[in-house]
């Protein structure tokens, strides 16, 4: 499959992101922000990093950047989509997903290895992970701190949305521990850790990161 | 304005900082954003209208800010 990772002014883990879909099995494809182009790509990941450079929120300049328009367009008709970290703050922003992050509630930036549990393997990004799975992975953010009013929490809790919960430590004050959630459909992901630093034995935790980038092809083949 | 309900933890920092320059007596500290939109012409209604849609789509994110527009000449 081909997936599209897209470059935004201050994108950093875009070369990351692209080397962890590659060895997921698929093809990466760069997609430049300003260009409202996909590029006939099946699926595309937001990575993260300081996007516009955080500038009035995270994620909210670039949510209307061109090539936006296109993700959001293409999420509704079901194109599986990534966001992590900043992603994930550009997909809150994009109204892909419900809910905001902010900052983090200790007001420090957090880097540290982080363990997580797979809430929810019914999405195109993590079905190649056992529902309970335990994972560590990298977290580095400073505003990673999930907030939703009580009925949206209710609800993303009651419909499965949270896609993976904090556990040992909430390391940002999110509520209930969310890490990750996904929209109703489950094409849509957005994680606060970086499941693309963890993809190879040479650098980082270890390989528990992979299966988010597995598990494109795993959905599709199954 | 963060919603009343949101944690708003810059507000928490200054609200920190206050005592140990010897003010005392705030109980709690909410940080903002303030925007200042300079027109050349009138500010009609329609333009009013504009300005709200702005802070609705870009210069606020509804899920967790409160925003409030007001003219001066």
């Amino acid at each position: 499959m081909k997936v599209g990772v897209v470059t935004f002014p201050g994108s950093l883990d875009d070369v990351d992101a692209q080397r962890a879909v590659r060895i997921g099995g698929n093809e990466a494809v760069a997609l430049w922000h300003a260009d409202a182009d996909l590029k006939g790509v099946d699926a595309v990941v937001l990575p993260g990093g300081f996007s516009y450079g955080d500038y009035l929120r995270c994620g909210a300049i670039s949510r209307f950047a061109p090539v936006m328009a296109e993700v959001v367009r293409a999420a509704g008709n079901g194109l599986p989509v990534l966001g992590i970290c900043n992603g994930f703050q550009i997909l809150c922003e994009s109204h892909l997903l419900p809910g905001a992050l902010i900052r983090n509630d200790h007001r420090k930036f957090v880097c540290r290895d982080q363990v997580l549990r797979i809430e929810n393997n019914r999405t195109a990004w993590t079905s190649s992970y056992d529902e309970g799975a335990e994972i560590t992975i990298v977290l580095k953010n400073g505003e990673g701190g999930f907030v939703a009013d009580a009925d949206t929490l209710a609800r993303i809790e009651g419909e499965g949305q949270v896609v993976a919960r904090y556990l040992e430590v909430n390391p940002n004050g999110s509520l209930n521990d969310i890490a990750g959630i996904t929209n109703d459909r489950g094409n849509v992901v957005g994680l606060m850790p970086h499941p693309e630093h963890a993809v190879e034995e040479l650098t980082g935790s270890g390989t528990d990161g992979l299966g988010f980038f597995t598990s494109l092809a795993a959905a599709t083949f199954a | 304005m963060p919603k009343p309900e949101i944690l708003d933890p810059q507000g928490k920092a200054v609200l920190g900082a206050l005592p140990r320059l010897g003010f005392t007596g705030v109980s709690d500290v909410r940080q903002g954003k303030r925007f200042e939109l300079e027109f050349s012409g009138e500010v009609t209604p329609e333009v009013l209208a504009e300005v709200e849609k702005m802070a609705e789509t870009l210069l606020s994110n509804p899920v967790i800010e409160n925003y409030a527009v007001t003219v001066e000449q």
